[in-house]
């Protein structure tokens, strides 16, 4: 779970981090409200949860009431990659002498946490990491035995950060371990970390939360704003499915995560385009797979491949989940099913009776049908 | 270790850590079904029962002690499996299969290095667990899919683990042990230690390693295969991923330019590991391995 901007500085700011002034707008009135008391001079931050939203334009600035008026007026309802601009962060403009990035993320490889520190702020941090390697600086944080005073001492040593910012850097960057911490980030990143005339200020912040652990952290789901997935995705979340929207026309259903990536990859290589991922999970019933092609029914695919390799999940109850979806909706594109494994030969035997069903022995034969099917 | 094949053989003493749970005791039936040795079960609160016939305890210290189970496999559901996880390692068992899906990161961080100090092994979170075909099966996968033989199977992904496995069973070609680590981010074995052992174990003559998208694994691993000995058949899920999005297990997406499928592919390349298109092509480059 990603938190919008203007949510993980209210985090950052109740640990202690010091955050520009501002506050969110809703509308053009509450921009002006909040310009006024800068005397126009502020920065309007789209609030939307995509990466490069800078570069997008989500990001102006203003020098005059009128002027914040104007550009708000531009900035509601704005699409940036897909996702409507529905809130602004109106913030005071910062006079910026430098800028820092600062941040925690999960190593997988060391199975650490692991702090990054950089001189150079602002820029995509990626980026910099690829240009201009020798500019970041990371240290590992054991996970048993926590941050200590010299895991920071070696991060400011190693990033060649100005001596007389060492303190206030190792305070801000104690307080954002904190919240790694306490709210189980994945990541949690200051990027600008901006030095004003006033000291350290988080221009941006960023804060991801494992969704692993949510069920521990109740107050976030009143914070949670689903707007990074489609409608479709939003359905297939309520009924516990993996689904993932794509851009092609062959709809897949598949049970596993490695299995419908691969089917995927299968559909790409026969010529084709997939139009979604979609994992069933493991013991799927007849319900859950019925939604399941209604949902890849509704985006608009030429044709639909089920790839089922039943371990616990058993051939017969995706092939009467099919029937129901056969039988309650109206389907008048090609289905092809492969079902392999448990109860494979009784899940045939339902399919045999069906029309506008192609059932198939191997997944590399269905692919290609559901690929020649969508053109 | 003293086992034979690699990590479970016919004399691993297993403890069925949530046995009287829905999965647990479902599993379990399977186990036994396919003759893997379940001695004990825990279950908190329900010790001094039985379920099928097996004893259970309250505790895994009380259940290691009265049956000396030498490996645990856990279906405790994910806020709790953490916590089943730690307390497995602390009984000094020497294998610990952690099927559950869903455990926050950070419990799994702490864990990950619980498991390492007690020098046990860890196999997940997230996984389908271990078979070694007719020695024993310790996890839920289809038995029925699987044969003996020489082929070593290592994999984050369950079900596509299952499909290159009966694609080299329909070829007659069978398999020493077949391991699932899981699909976490992170996960207690990666695939340069279940590598190593495969170089080792004298059942292996080829190995197949299953990869996806997320994490730099594959590429950690392609950098060992140049100095082993035995043919390395390799597979990739997630060419078509779209960056930035969680591909249903946790430990797959590519973040921050990293963990891309063209990446991986190319270290293994590299490293002179023939690298299958599908499930079935790696069944069949396999096979051609084995001829020589």
């Amino acid at each position: 779970m990603r938190l919008l901007e203007y949510q993980a500085k209210q985090i950052f700011k109740n640990y202690g981090i010091p955050i520009p002034k501002g506050e969110v707008a809703k509308s053009i009135e509450e921009v002006e409200k909040i310009a006024e008391k800068f005397n126009g001079k502020v920065v309007l931050k789209a609030q939307v949860l995509v990466g490069g939203r800078g570069k997008s334009g989500g990001v102006r600035k203003a020098t005059s009431v009128n002027e914040a008026k104007k550009i708000a007026t531009e900035l509601f309802g704005y699409n940036i990659k897909g996702h409507i601009v529905k809130k602004l962060l109106v913030e005071e403009m910062l006079e910026i002498k430098s800028e820092f990035y600062a941040g925690f993320t999960i190593d997988r490889s060391s199975k650490s946490i692991v702090a990054i520190l950089s001189t150079m702020g602002g820029m995509d941090v990626e980026e910099v990491a690829a240009k201009y390697p020798q500019k970041i600086a990371k240290q590992k944080i054991d996970p048993r035995w926590g941050l200590w005073d010299y895991n920071l001492r070696n991060l400011l040593k190693n990033s060649s950060s100005p001596k007389e910012l060492w303190s206030d850097l190792s305070d801000i960057l104690r307080k954002l371990y904190n919240i790694m911490i306490s709210y189980e980030a994945e990541l949690v990143e200051i990027n600008p970390l901006a030095l004003t005339p006033q000291g350290l200020v988080a221009a941006d912040a960023r804060l991801n939360i494992d969704d692993n652990a949510i069920f521990r952290k109740k107050e976030l789901f009143e914070m949670r704003e689903i707007t990074e997935e489609s409608e479709i995705e939003k359905e297939a979340i309520k009924f516990g499915l993996n689904y993932v929207q794509l851009k092609g026309n062959v709809g897949i259903i598949a049970n596993g995560a490695g299995m419908a990536m691969a089917t995927m990859d299968l559909i790409k290589i026969m010529g084709g385009e997939p139009a979604n991922f979609l994992d069933v999970g493991g013991g799927a019933s007849k319900e859950v797979v019925e939604k399941a092609i209604e949902i890849i029914t509704k985006s608009g695919v030429k044709s639909i491949f089920i790839n089922i390799f039943g371990g616990i999940t058993r051939c017969d109850e995706v092939a009467k989940g099919i029937v129901d979806a056969l039988n309650r909706q109206k389907i008048g594109i090609p289905i092809i099913v492969r079902l392999s494994g448990t109860n494979e030969e009784e899940g045939k035997n339902i399919l045999k009776k069906l029309k506008n069903i192609i059932v198939v022995n191997e997944m590399e034969e269905g692919a290609k049908i559901a690929v020649d099917l969508a053109r | 270790m003293i086992f034979l094949s690699i990590i479970v053989d016919e004399n691993t003493k297993v403890v069925v850590q949530g046995i009287t749970g829905k999965q647990g005791s479902f599993h379990t039936q399977r186990m036994l079904s396919y003759g893997t040795k379940i001695v004990a079960g825990t279950s908190p609160g329900k010790g001094g029962s039985e379920i099928l016939g097996i004893p259970i305890y309250d505790t895994i210290e009380e259940a290691v002690k009265e049956s000396k189970a030498n490996t645990s496999i856990i279906f405790v559901p994910a806020p709790f499996a953490a916590d089943a996880v730690m307390e497995a390692a602390e009984a000094n068992l020497s294998v610990i299969v952690c099927i559950t899906e869903g455990i926050p990161v950070h419990d799994e961080l702490k864990f990950y290095w619980k498991v390492k100090e007690k020098g046990a092994i860890l196999v997940g979170p997230n996984c389908p667990g271990i078979i070694s075909p007719g020695k024993t099966h310790v996890g839920i996968m289809p038995t029925h899919v699987f044969k003996r033989g020489n082929v070593g199977v290592v994999s984050r992904s369950g079900t596509l683990t299952y499909q290159i496995s009966y694609n080299l069973t329909r070829l007659g070609i069978g398999q020493s042990t077949v391991i699932g680590i899981g699909g976490d981010r992170i996960t207690g074995l990666s695939f340069v230690e279940v590598l190593e052992m495969f170089e080792k174990d004298e059942e292996t003559e080829v190995v197949v390693m299953i990869g996806e998208i997320g994490g730099r694994d594959e590429e950690i691993a392609a950098e060992f295969i140049k100095d082993m000995s035995k043919p390395i058949v390799g597979y990739i899920a997630g060419l078509t991923a779209p960056p930035e999005k969680r591909m249903g297990h946790a430990g797959a997406i590519v973040e921050g330019g990293v963990g891309s499928a063209e990446s991986k592919i190319a270290a293994l390349k590299k490293s002179g590991v023939e690298v299958g298109k599908t499930p079935m092509e790696v069944a069949e480059i396999v096979a051609r391995k084995m001829k020589r």
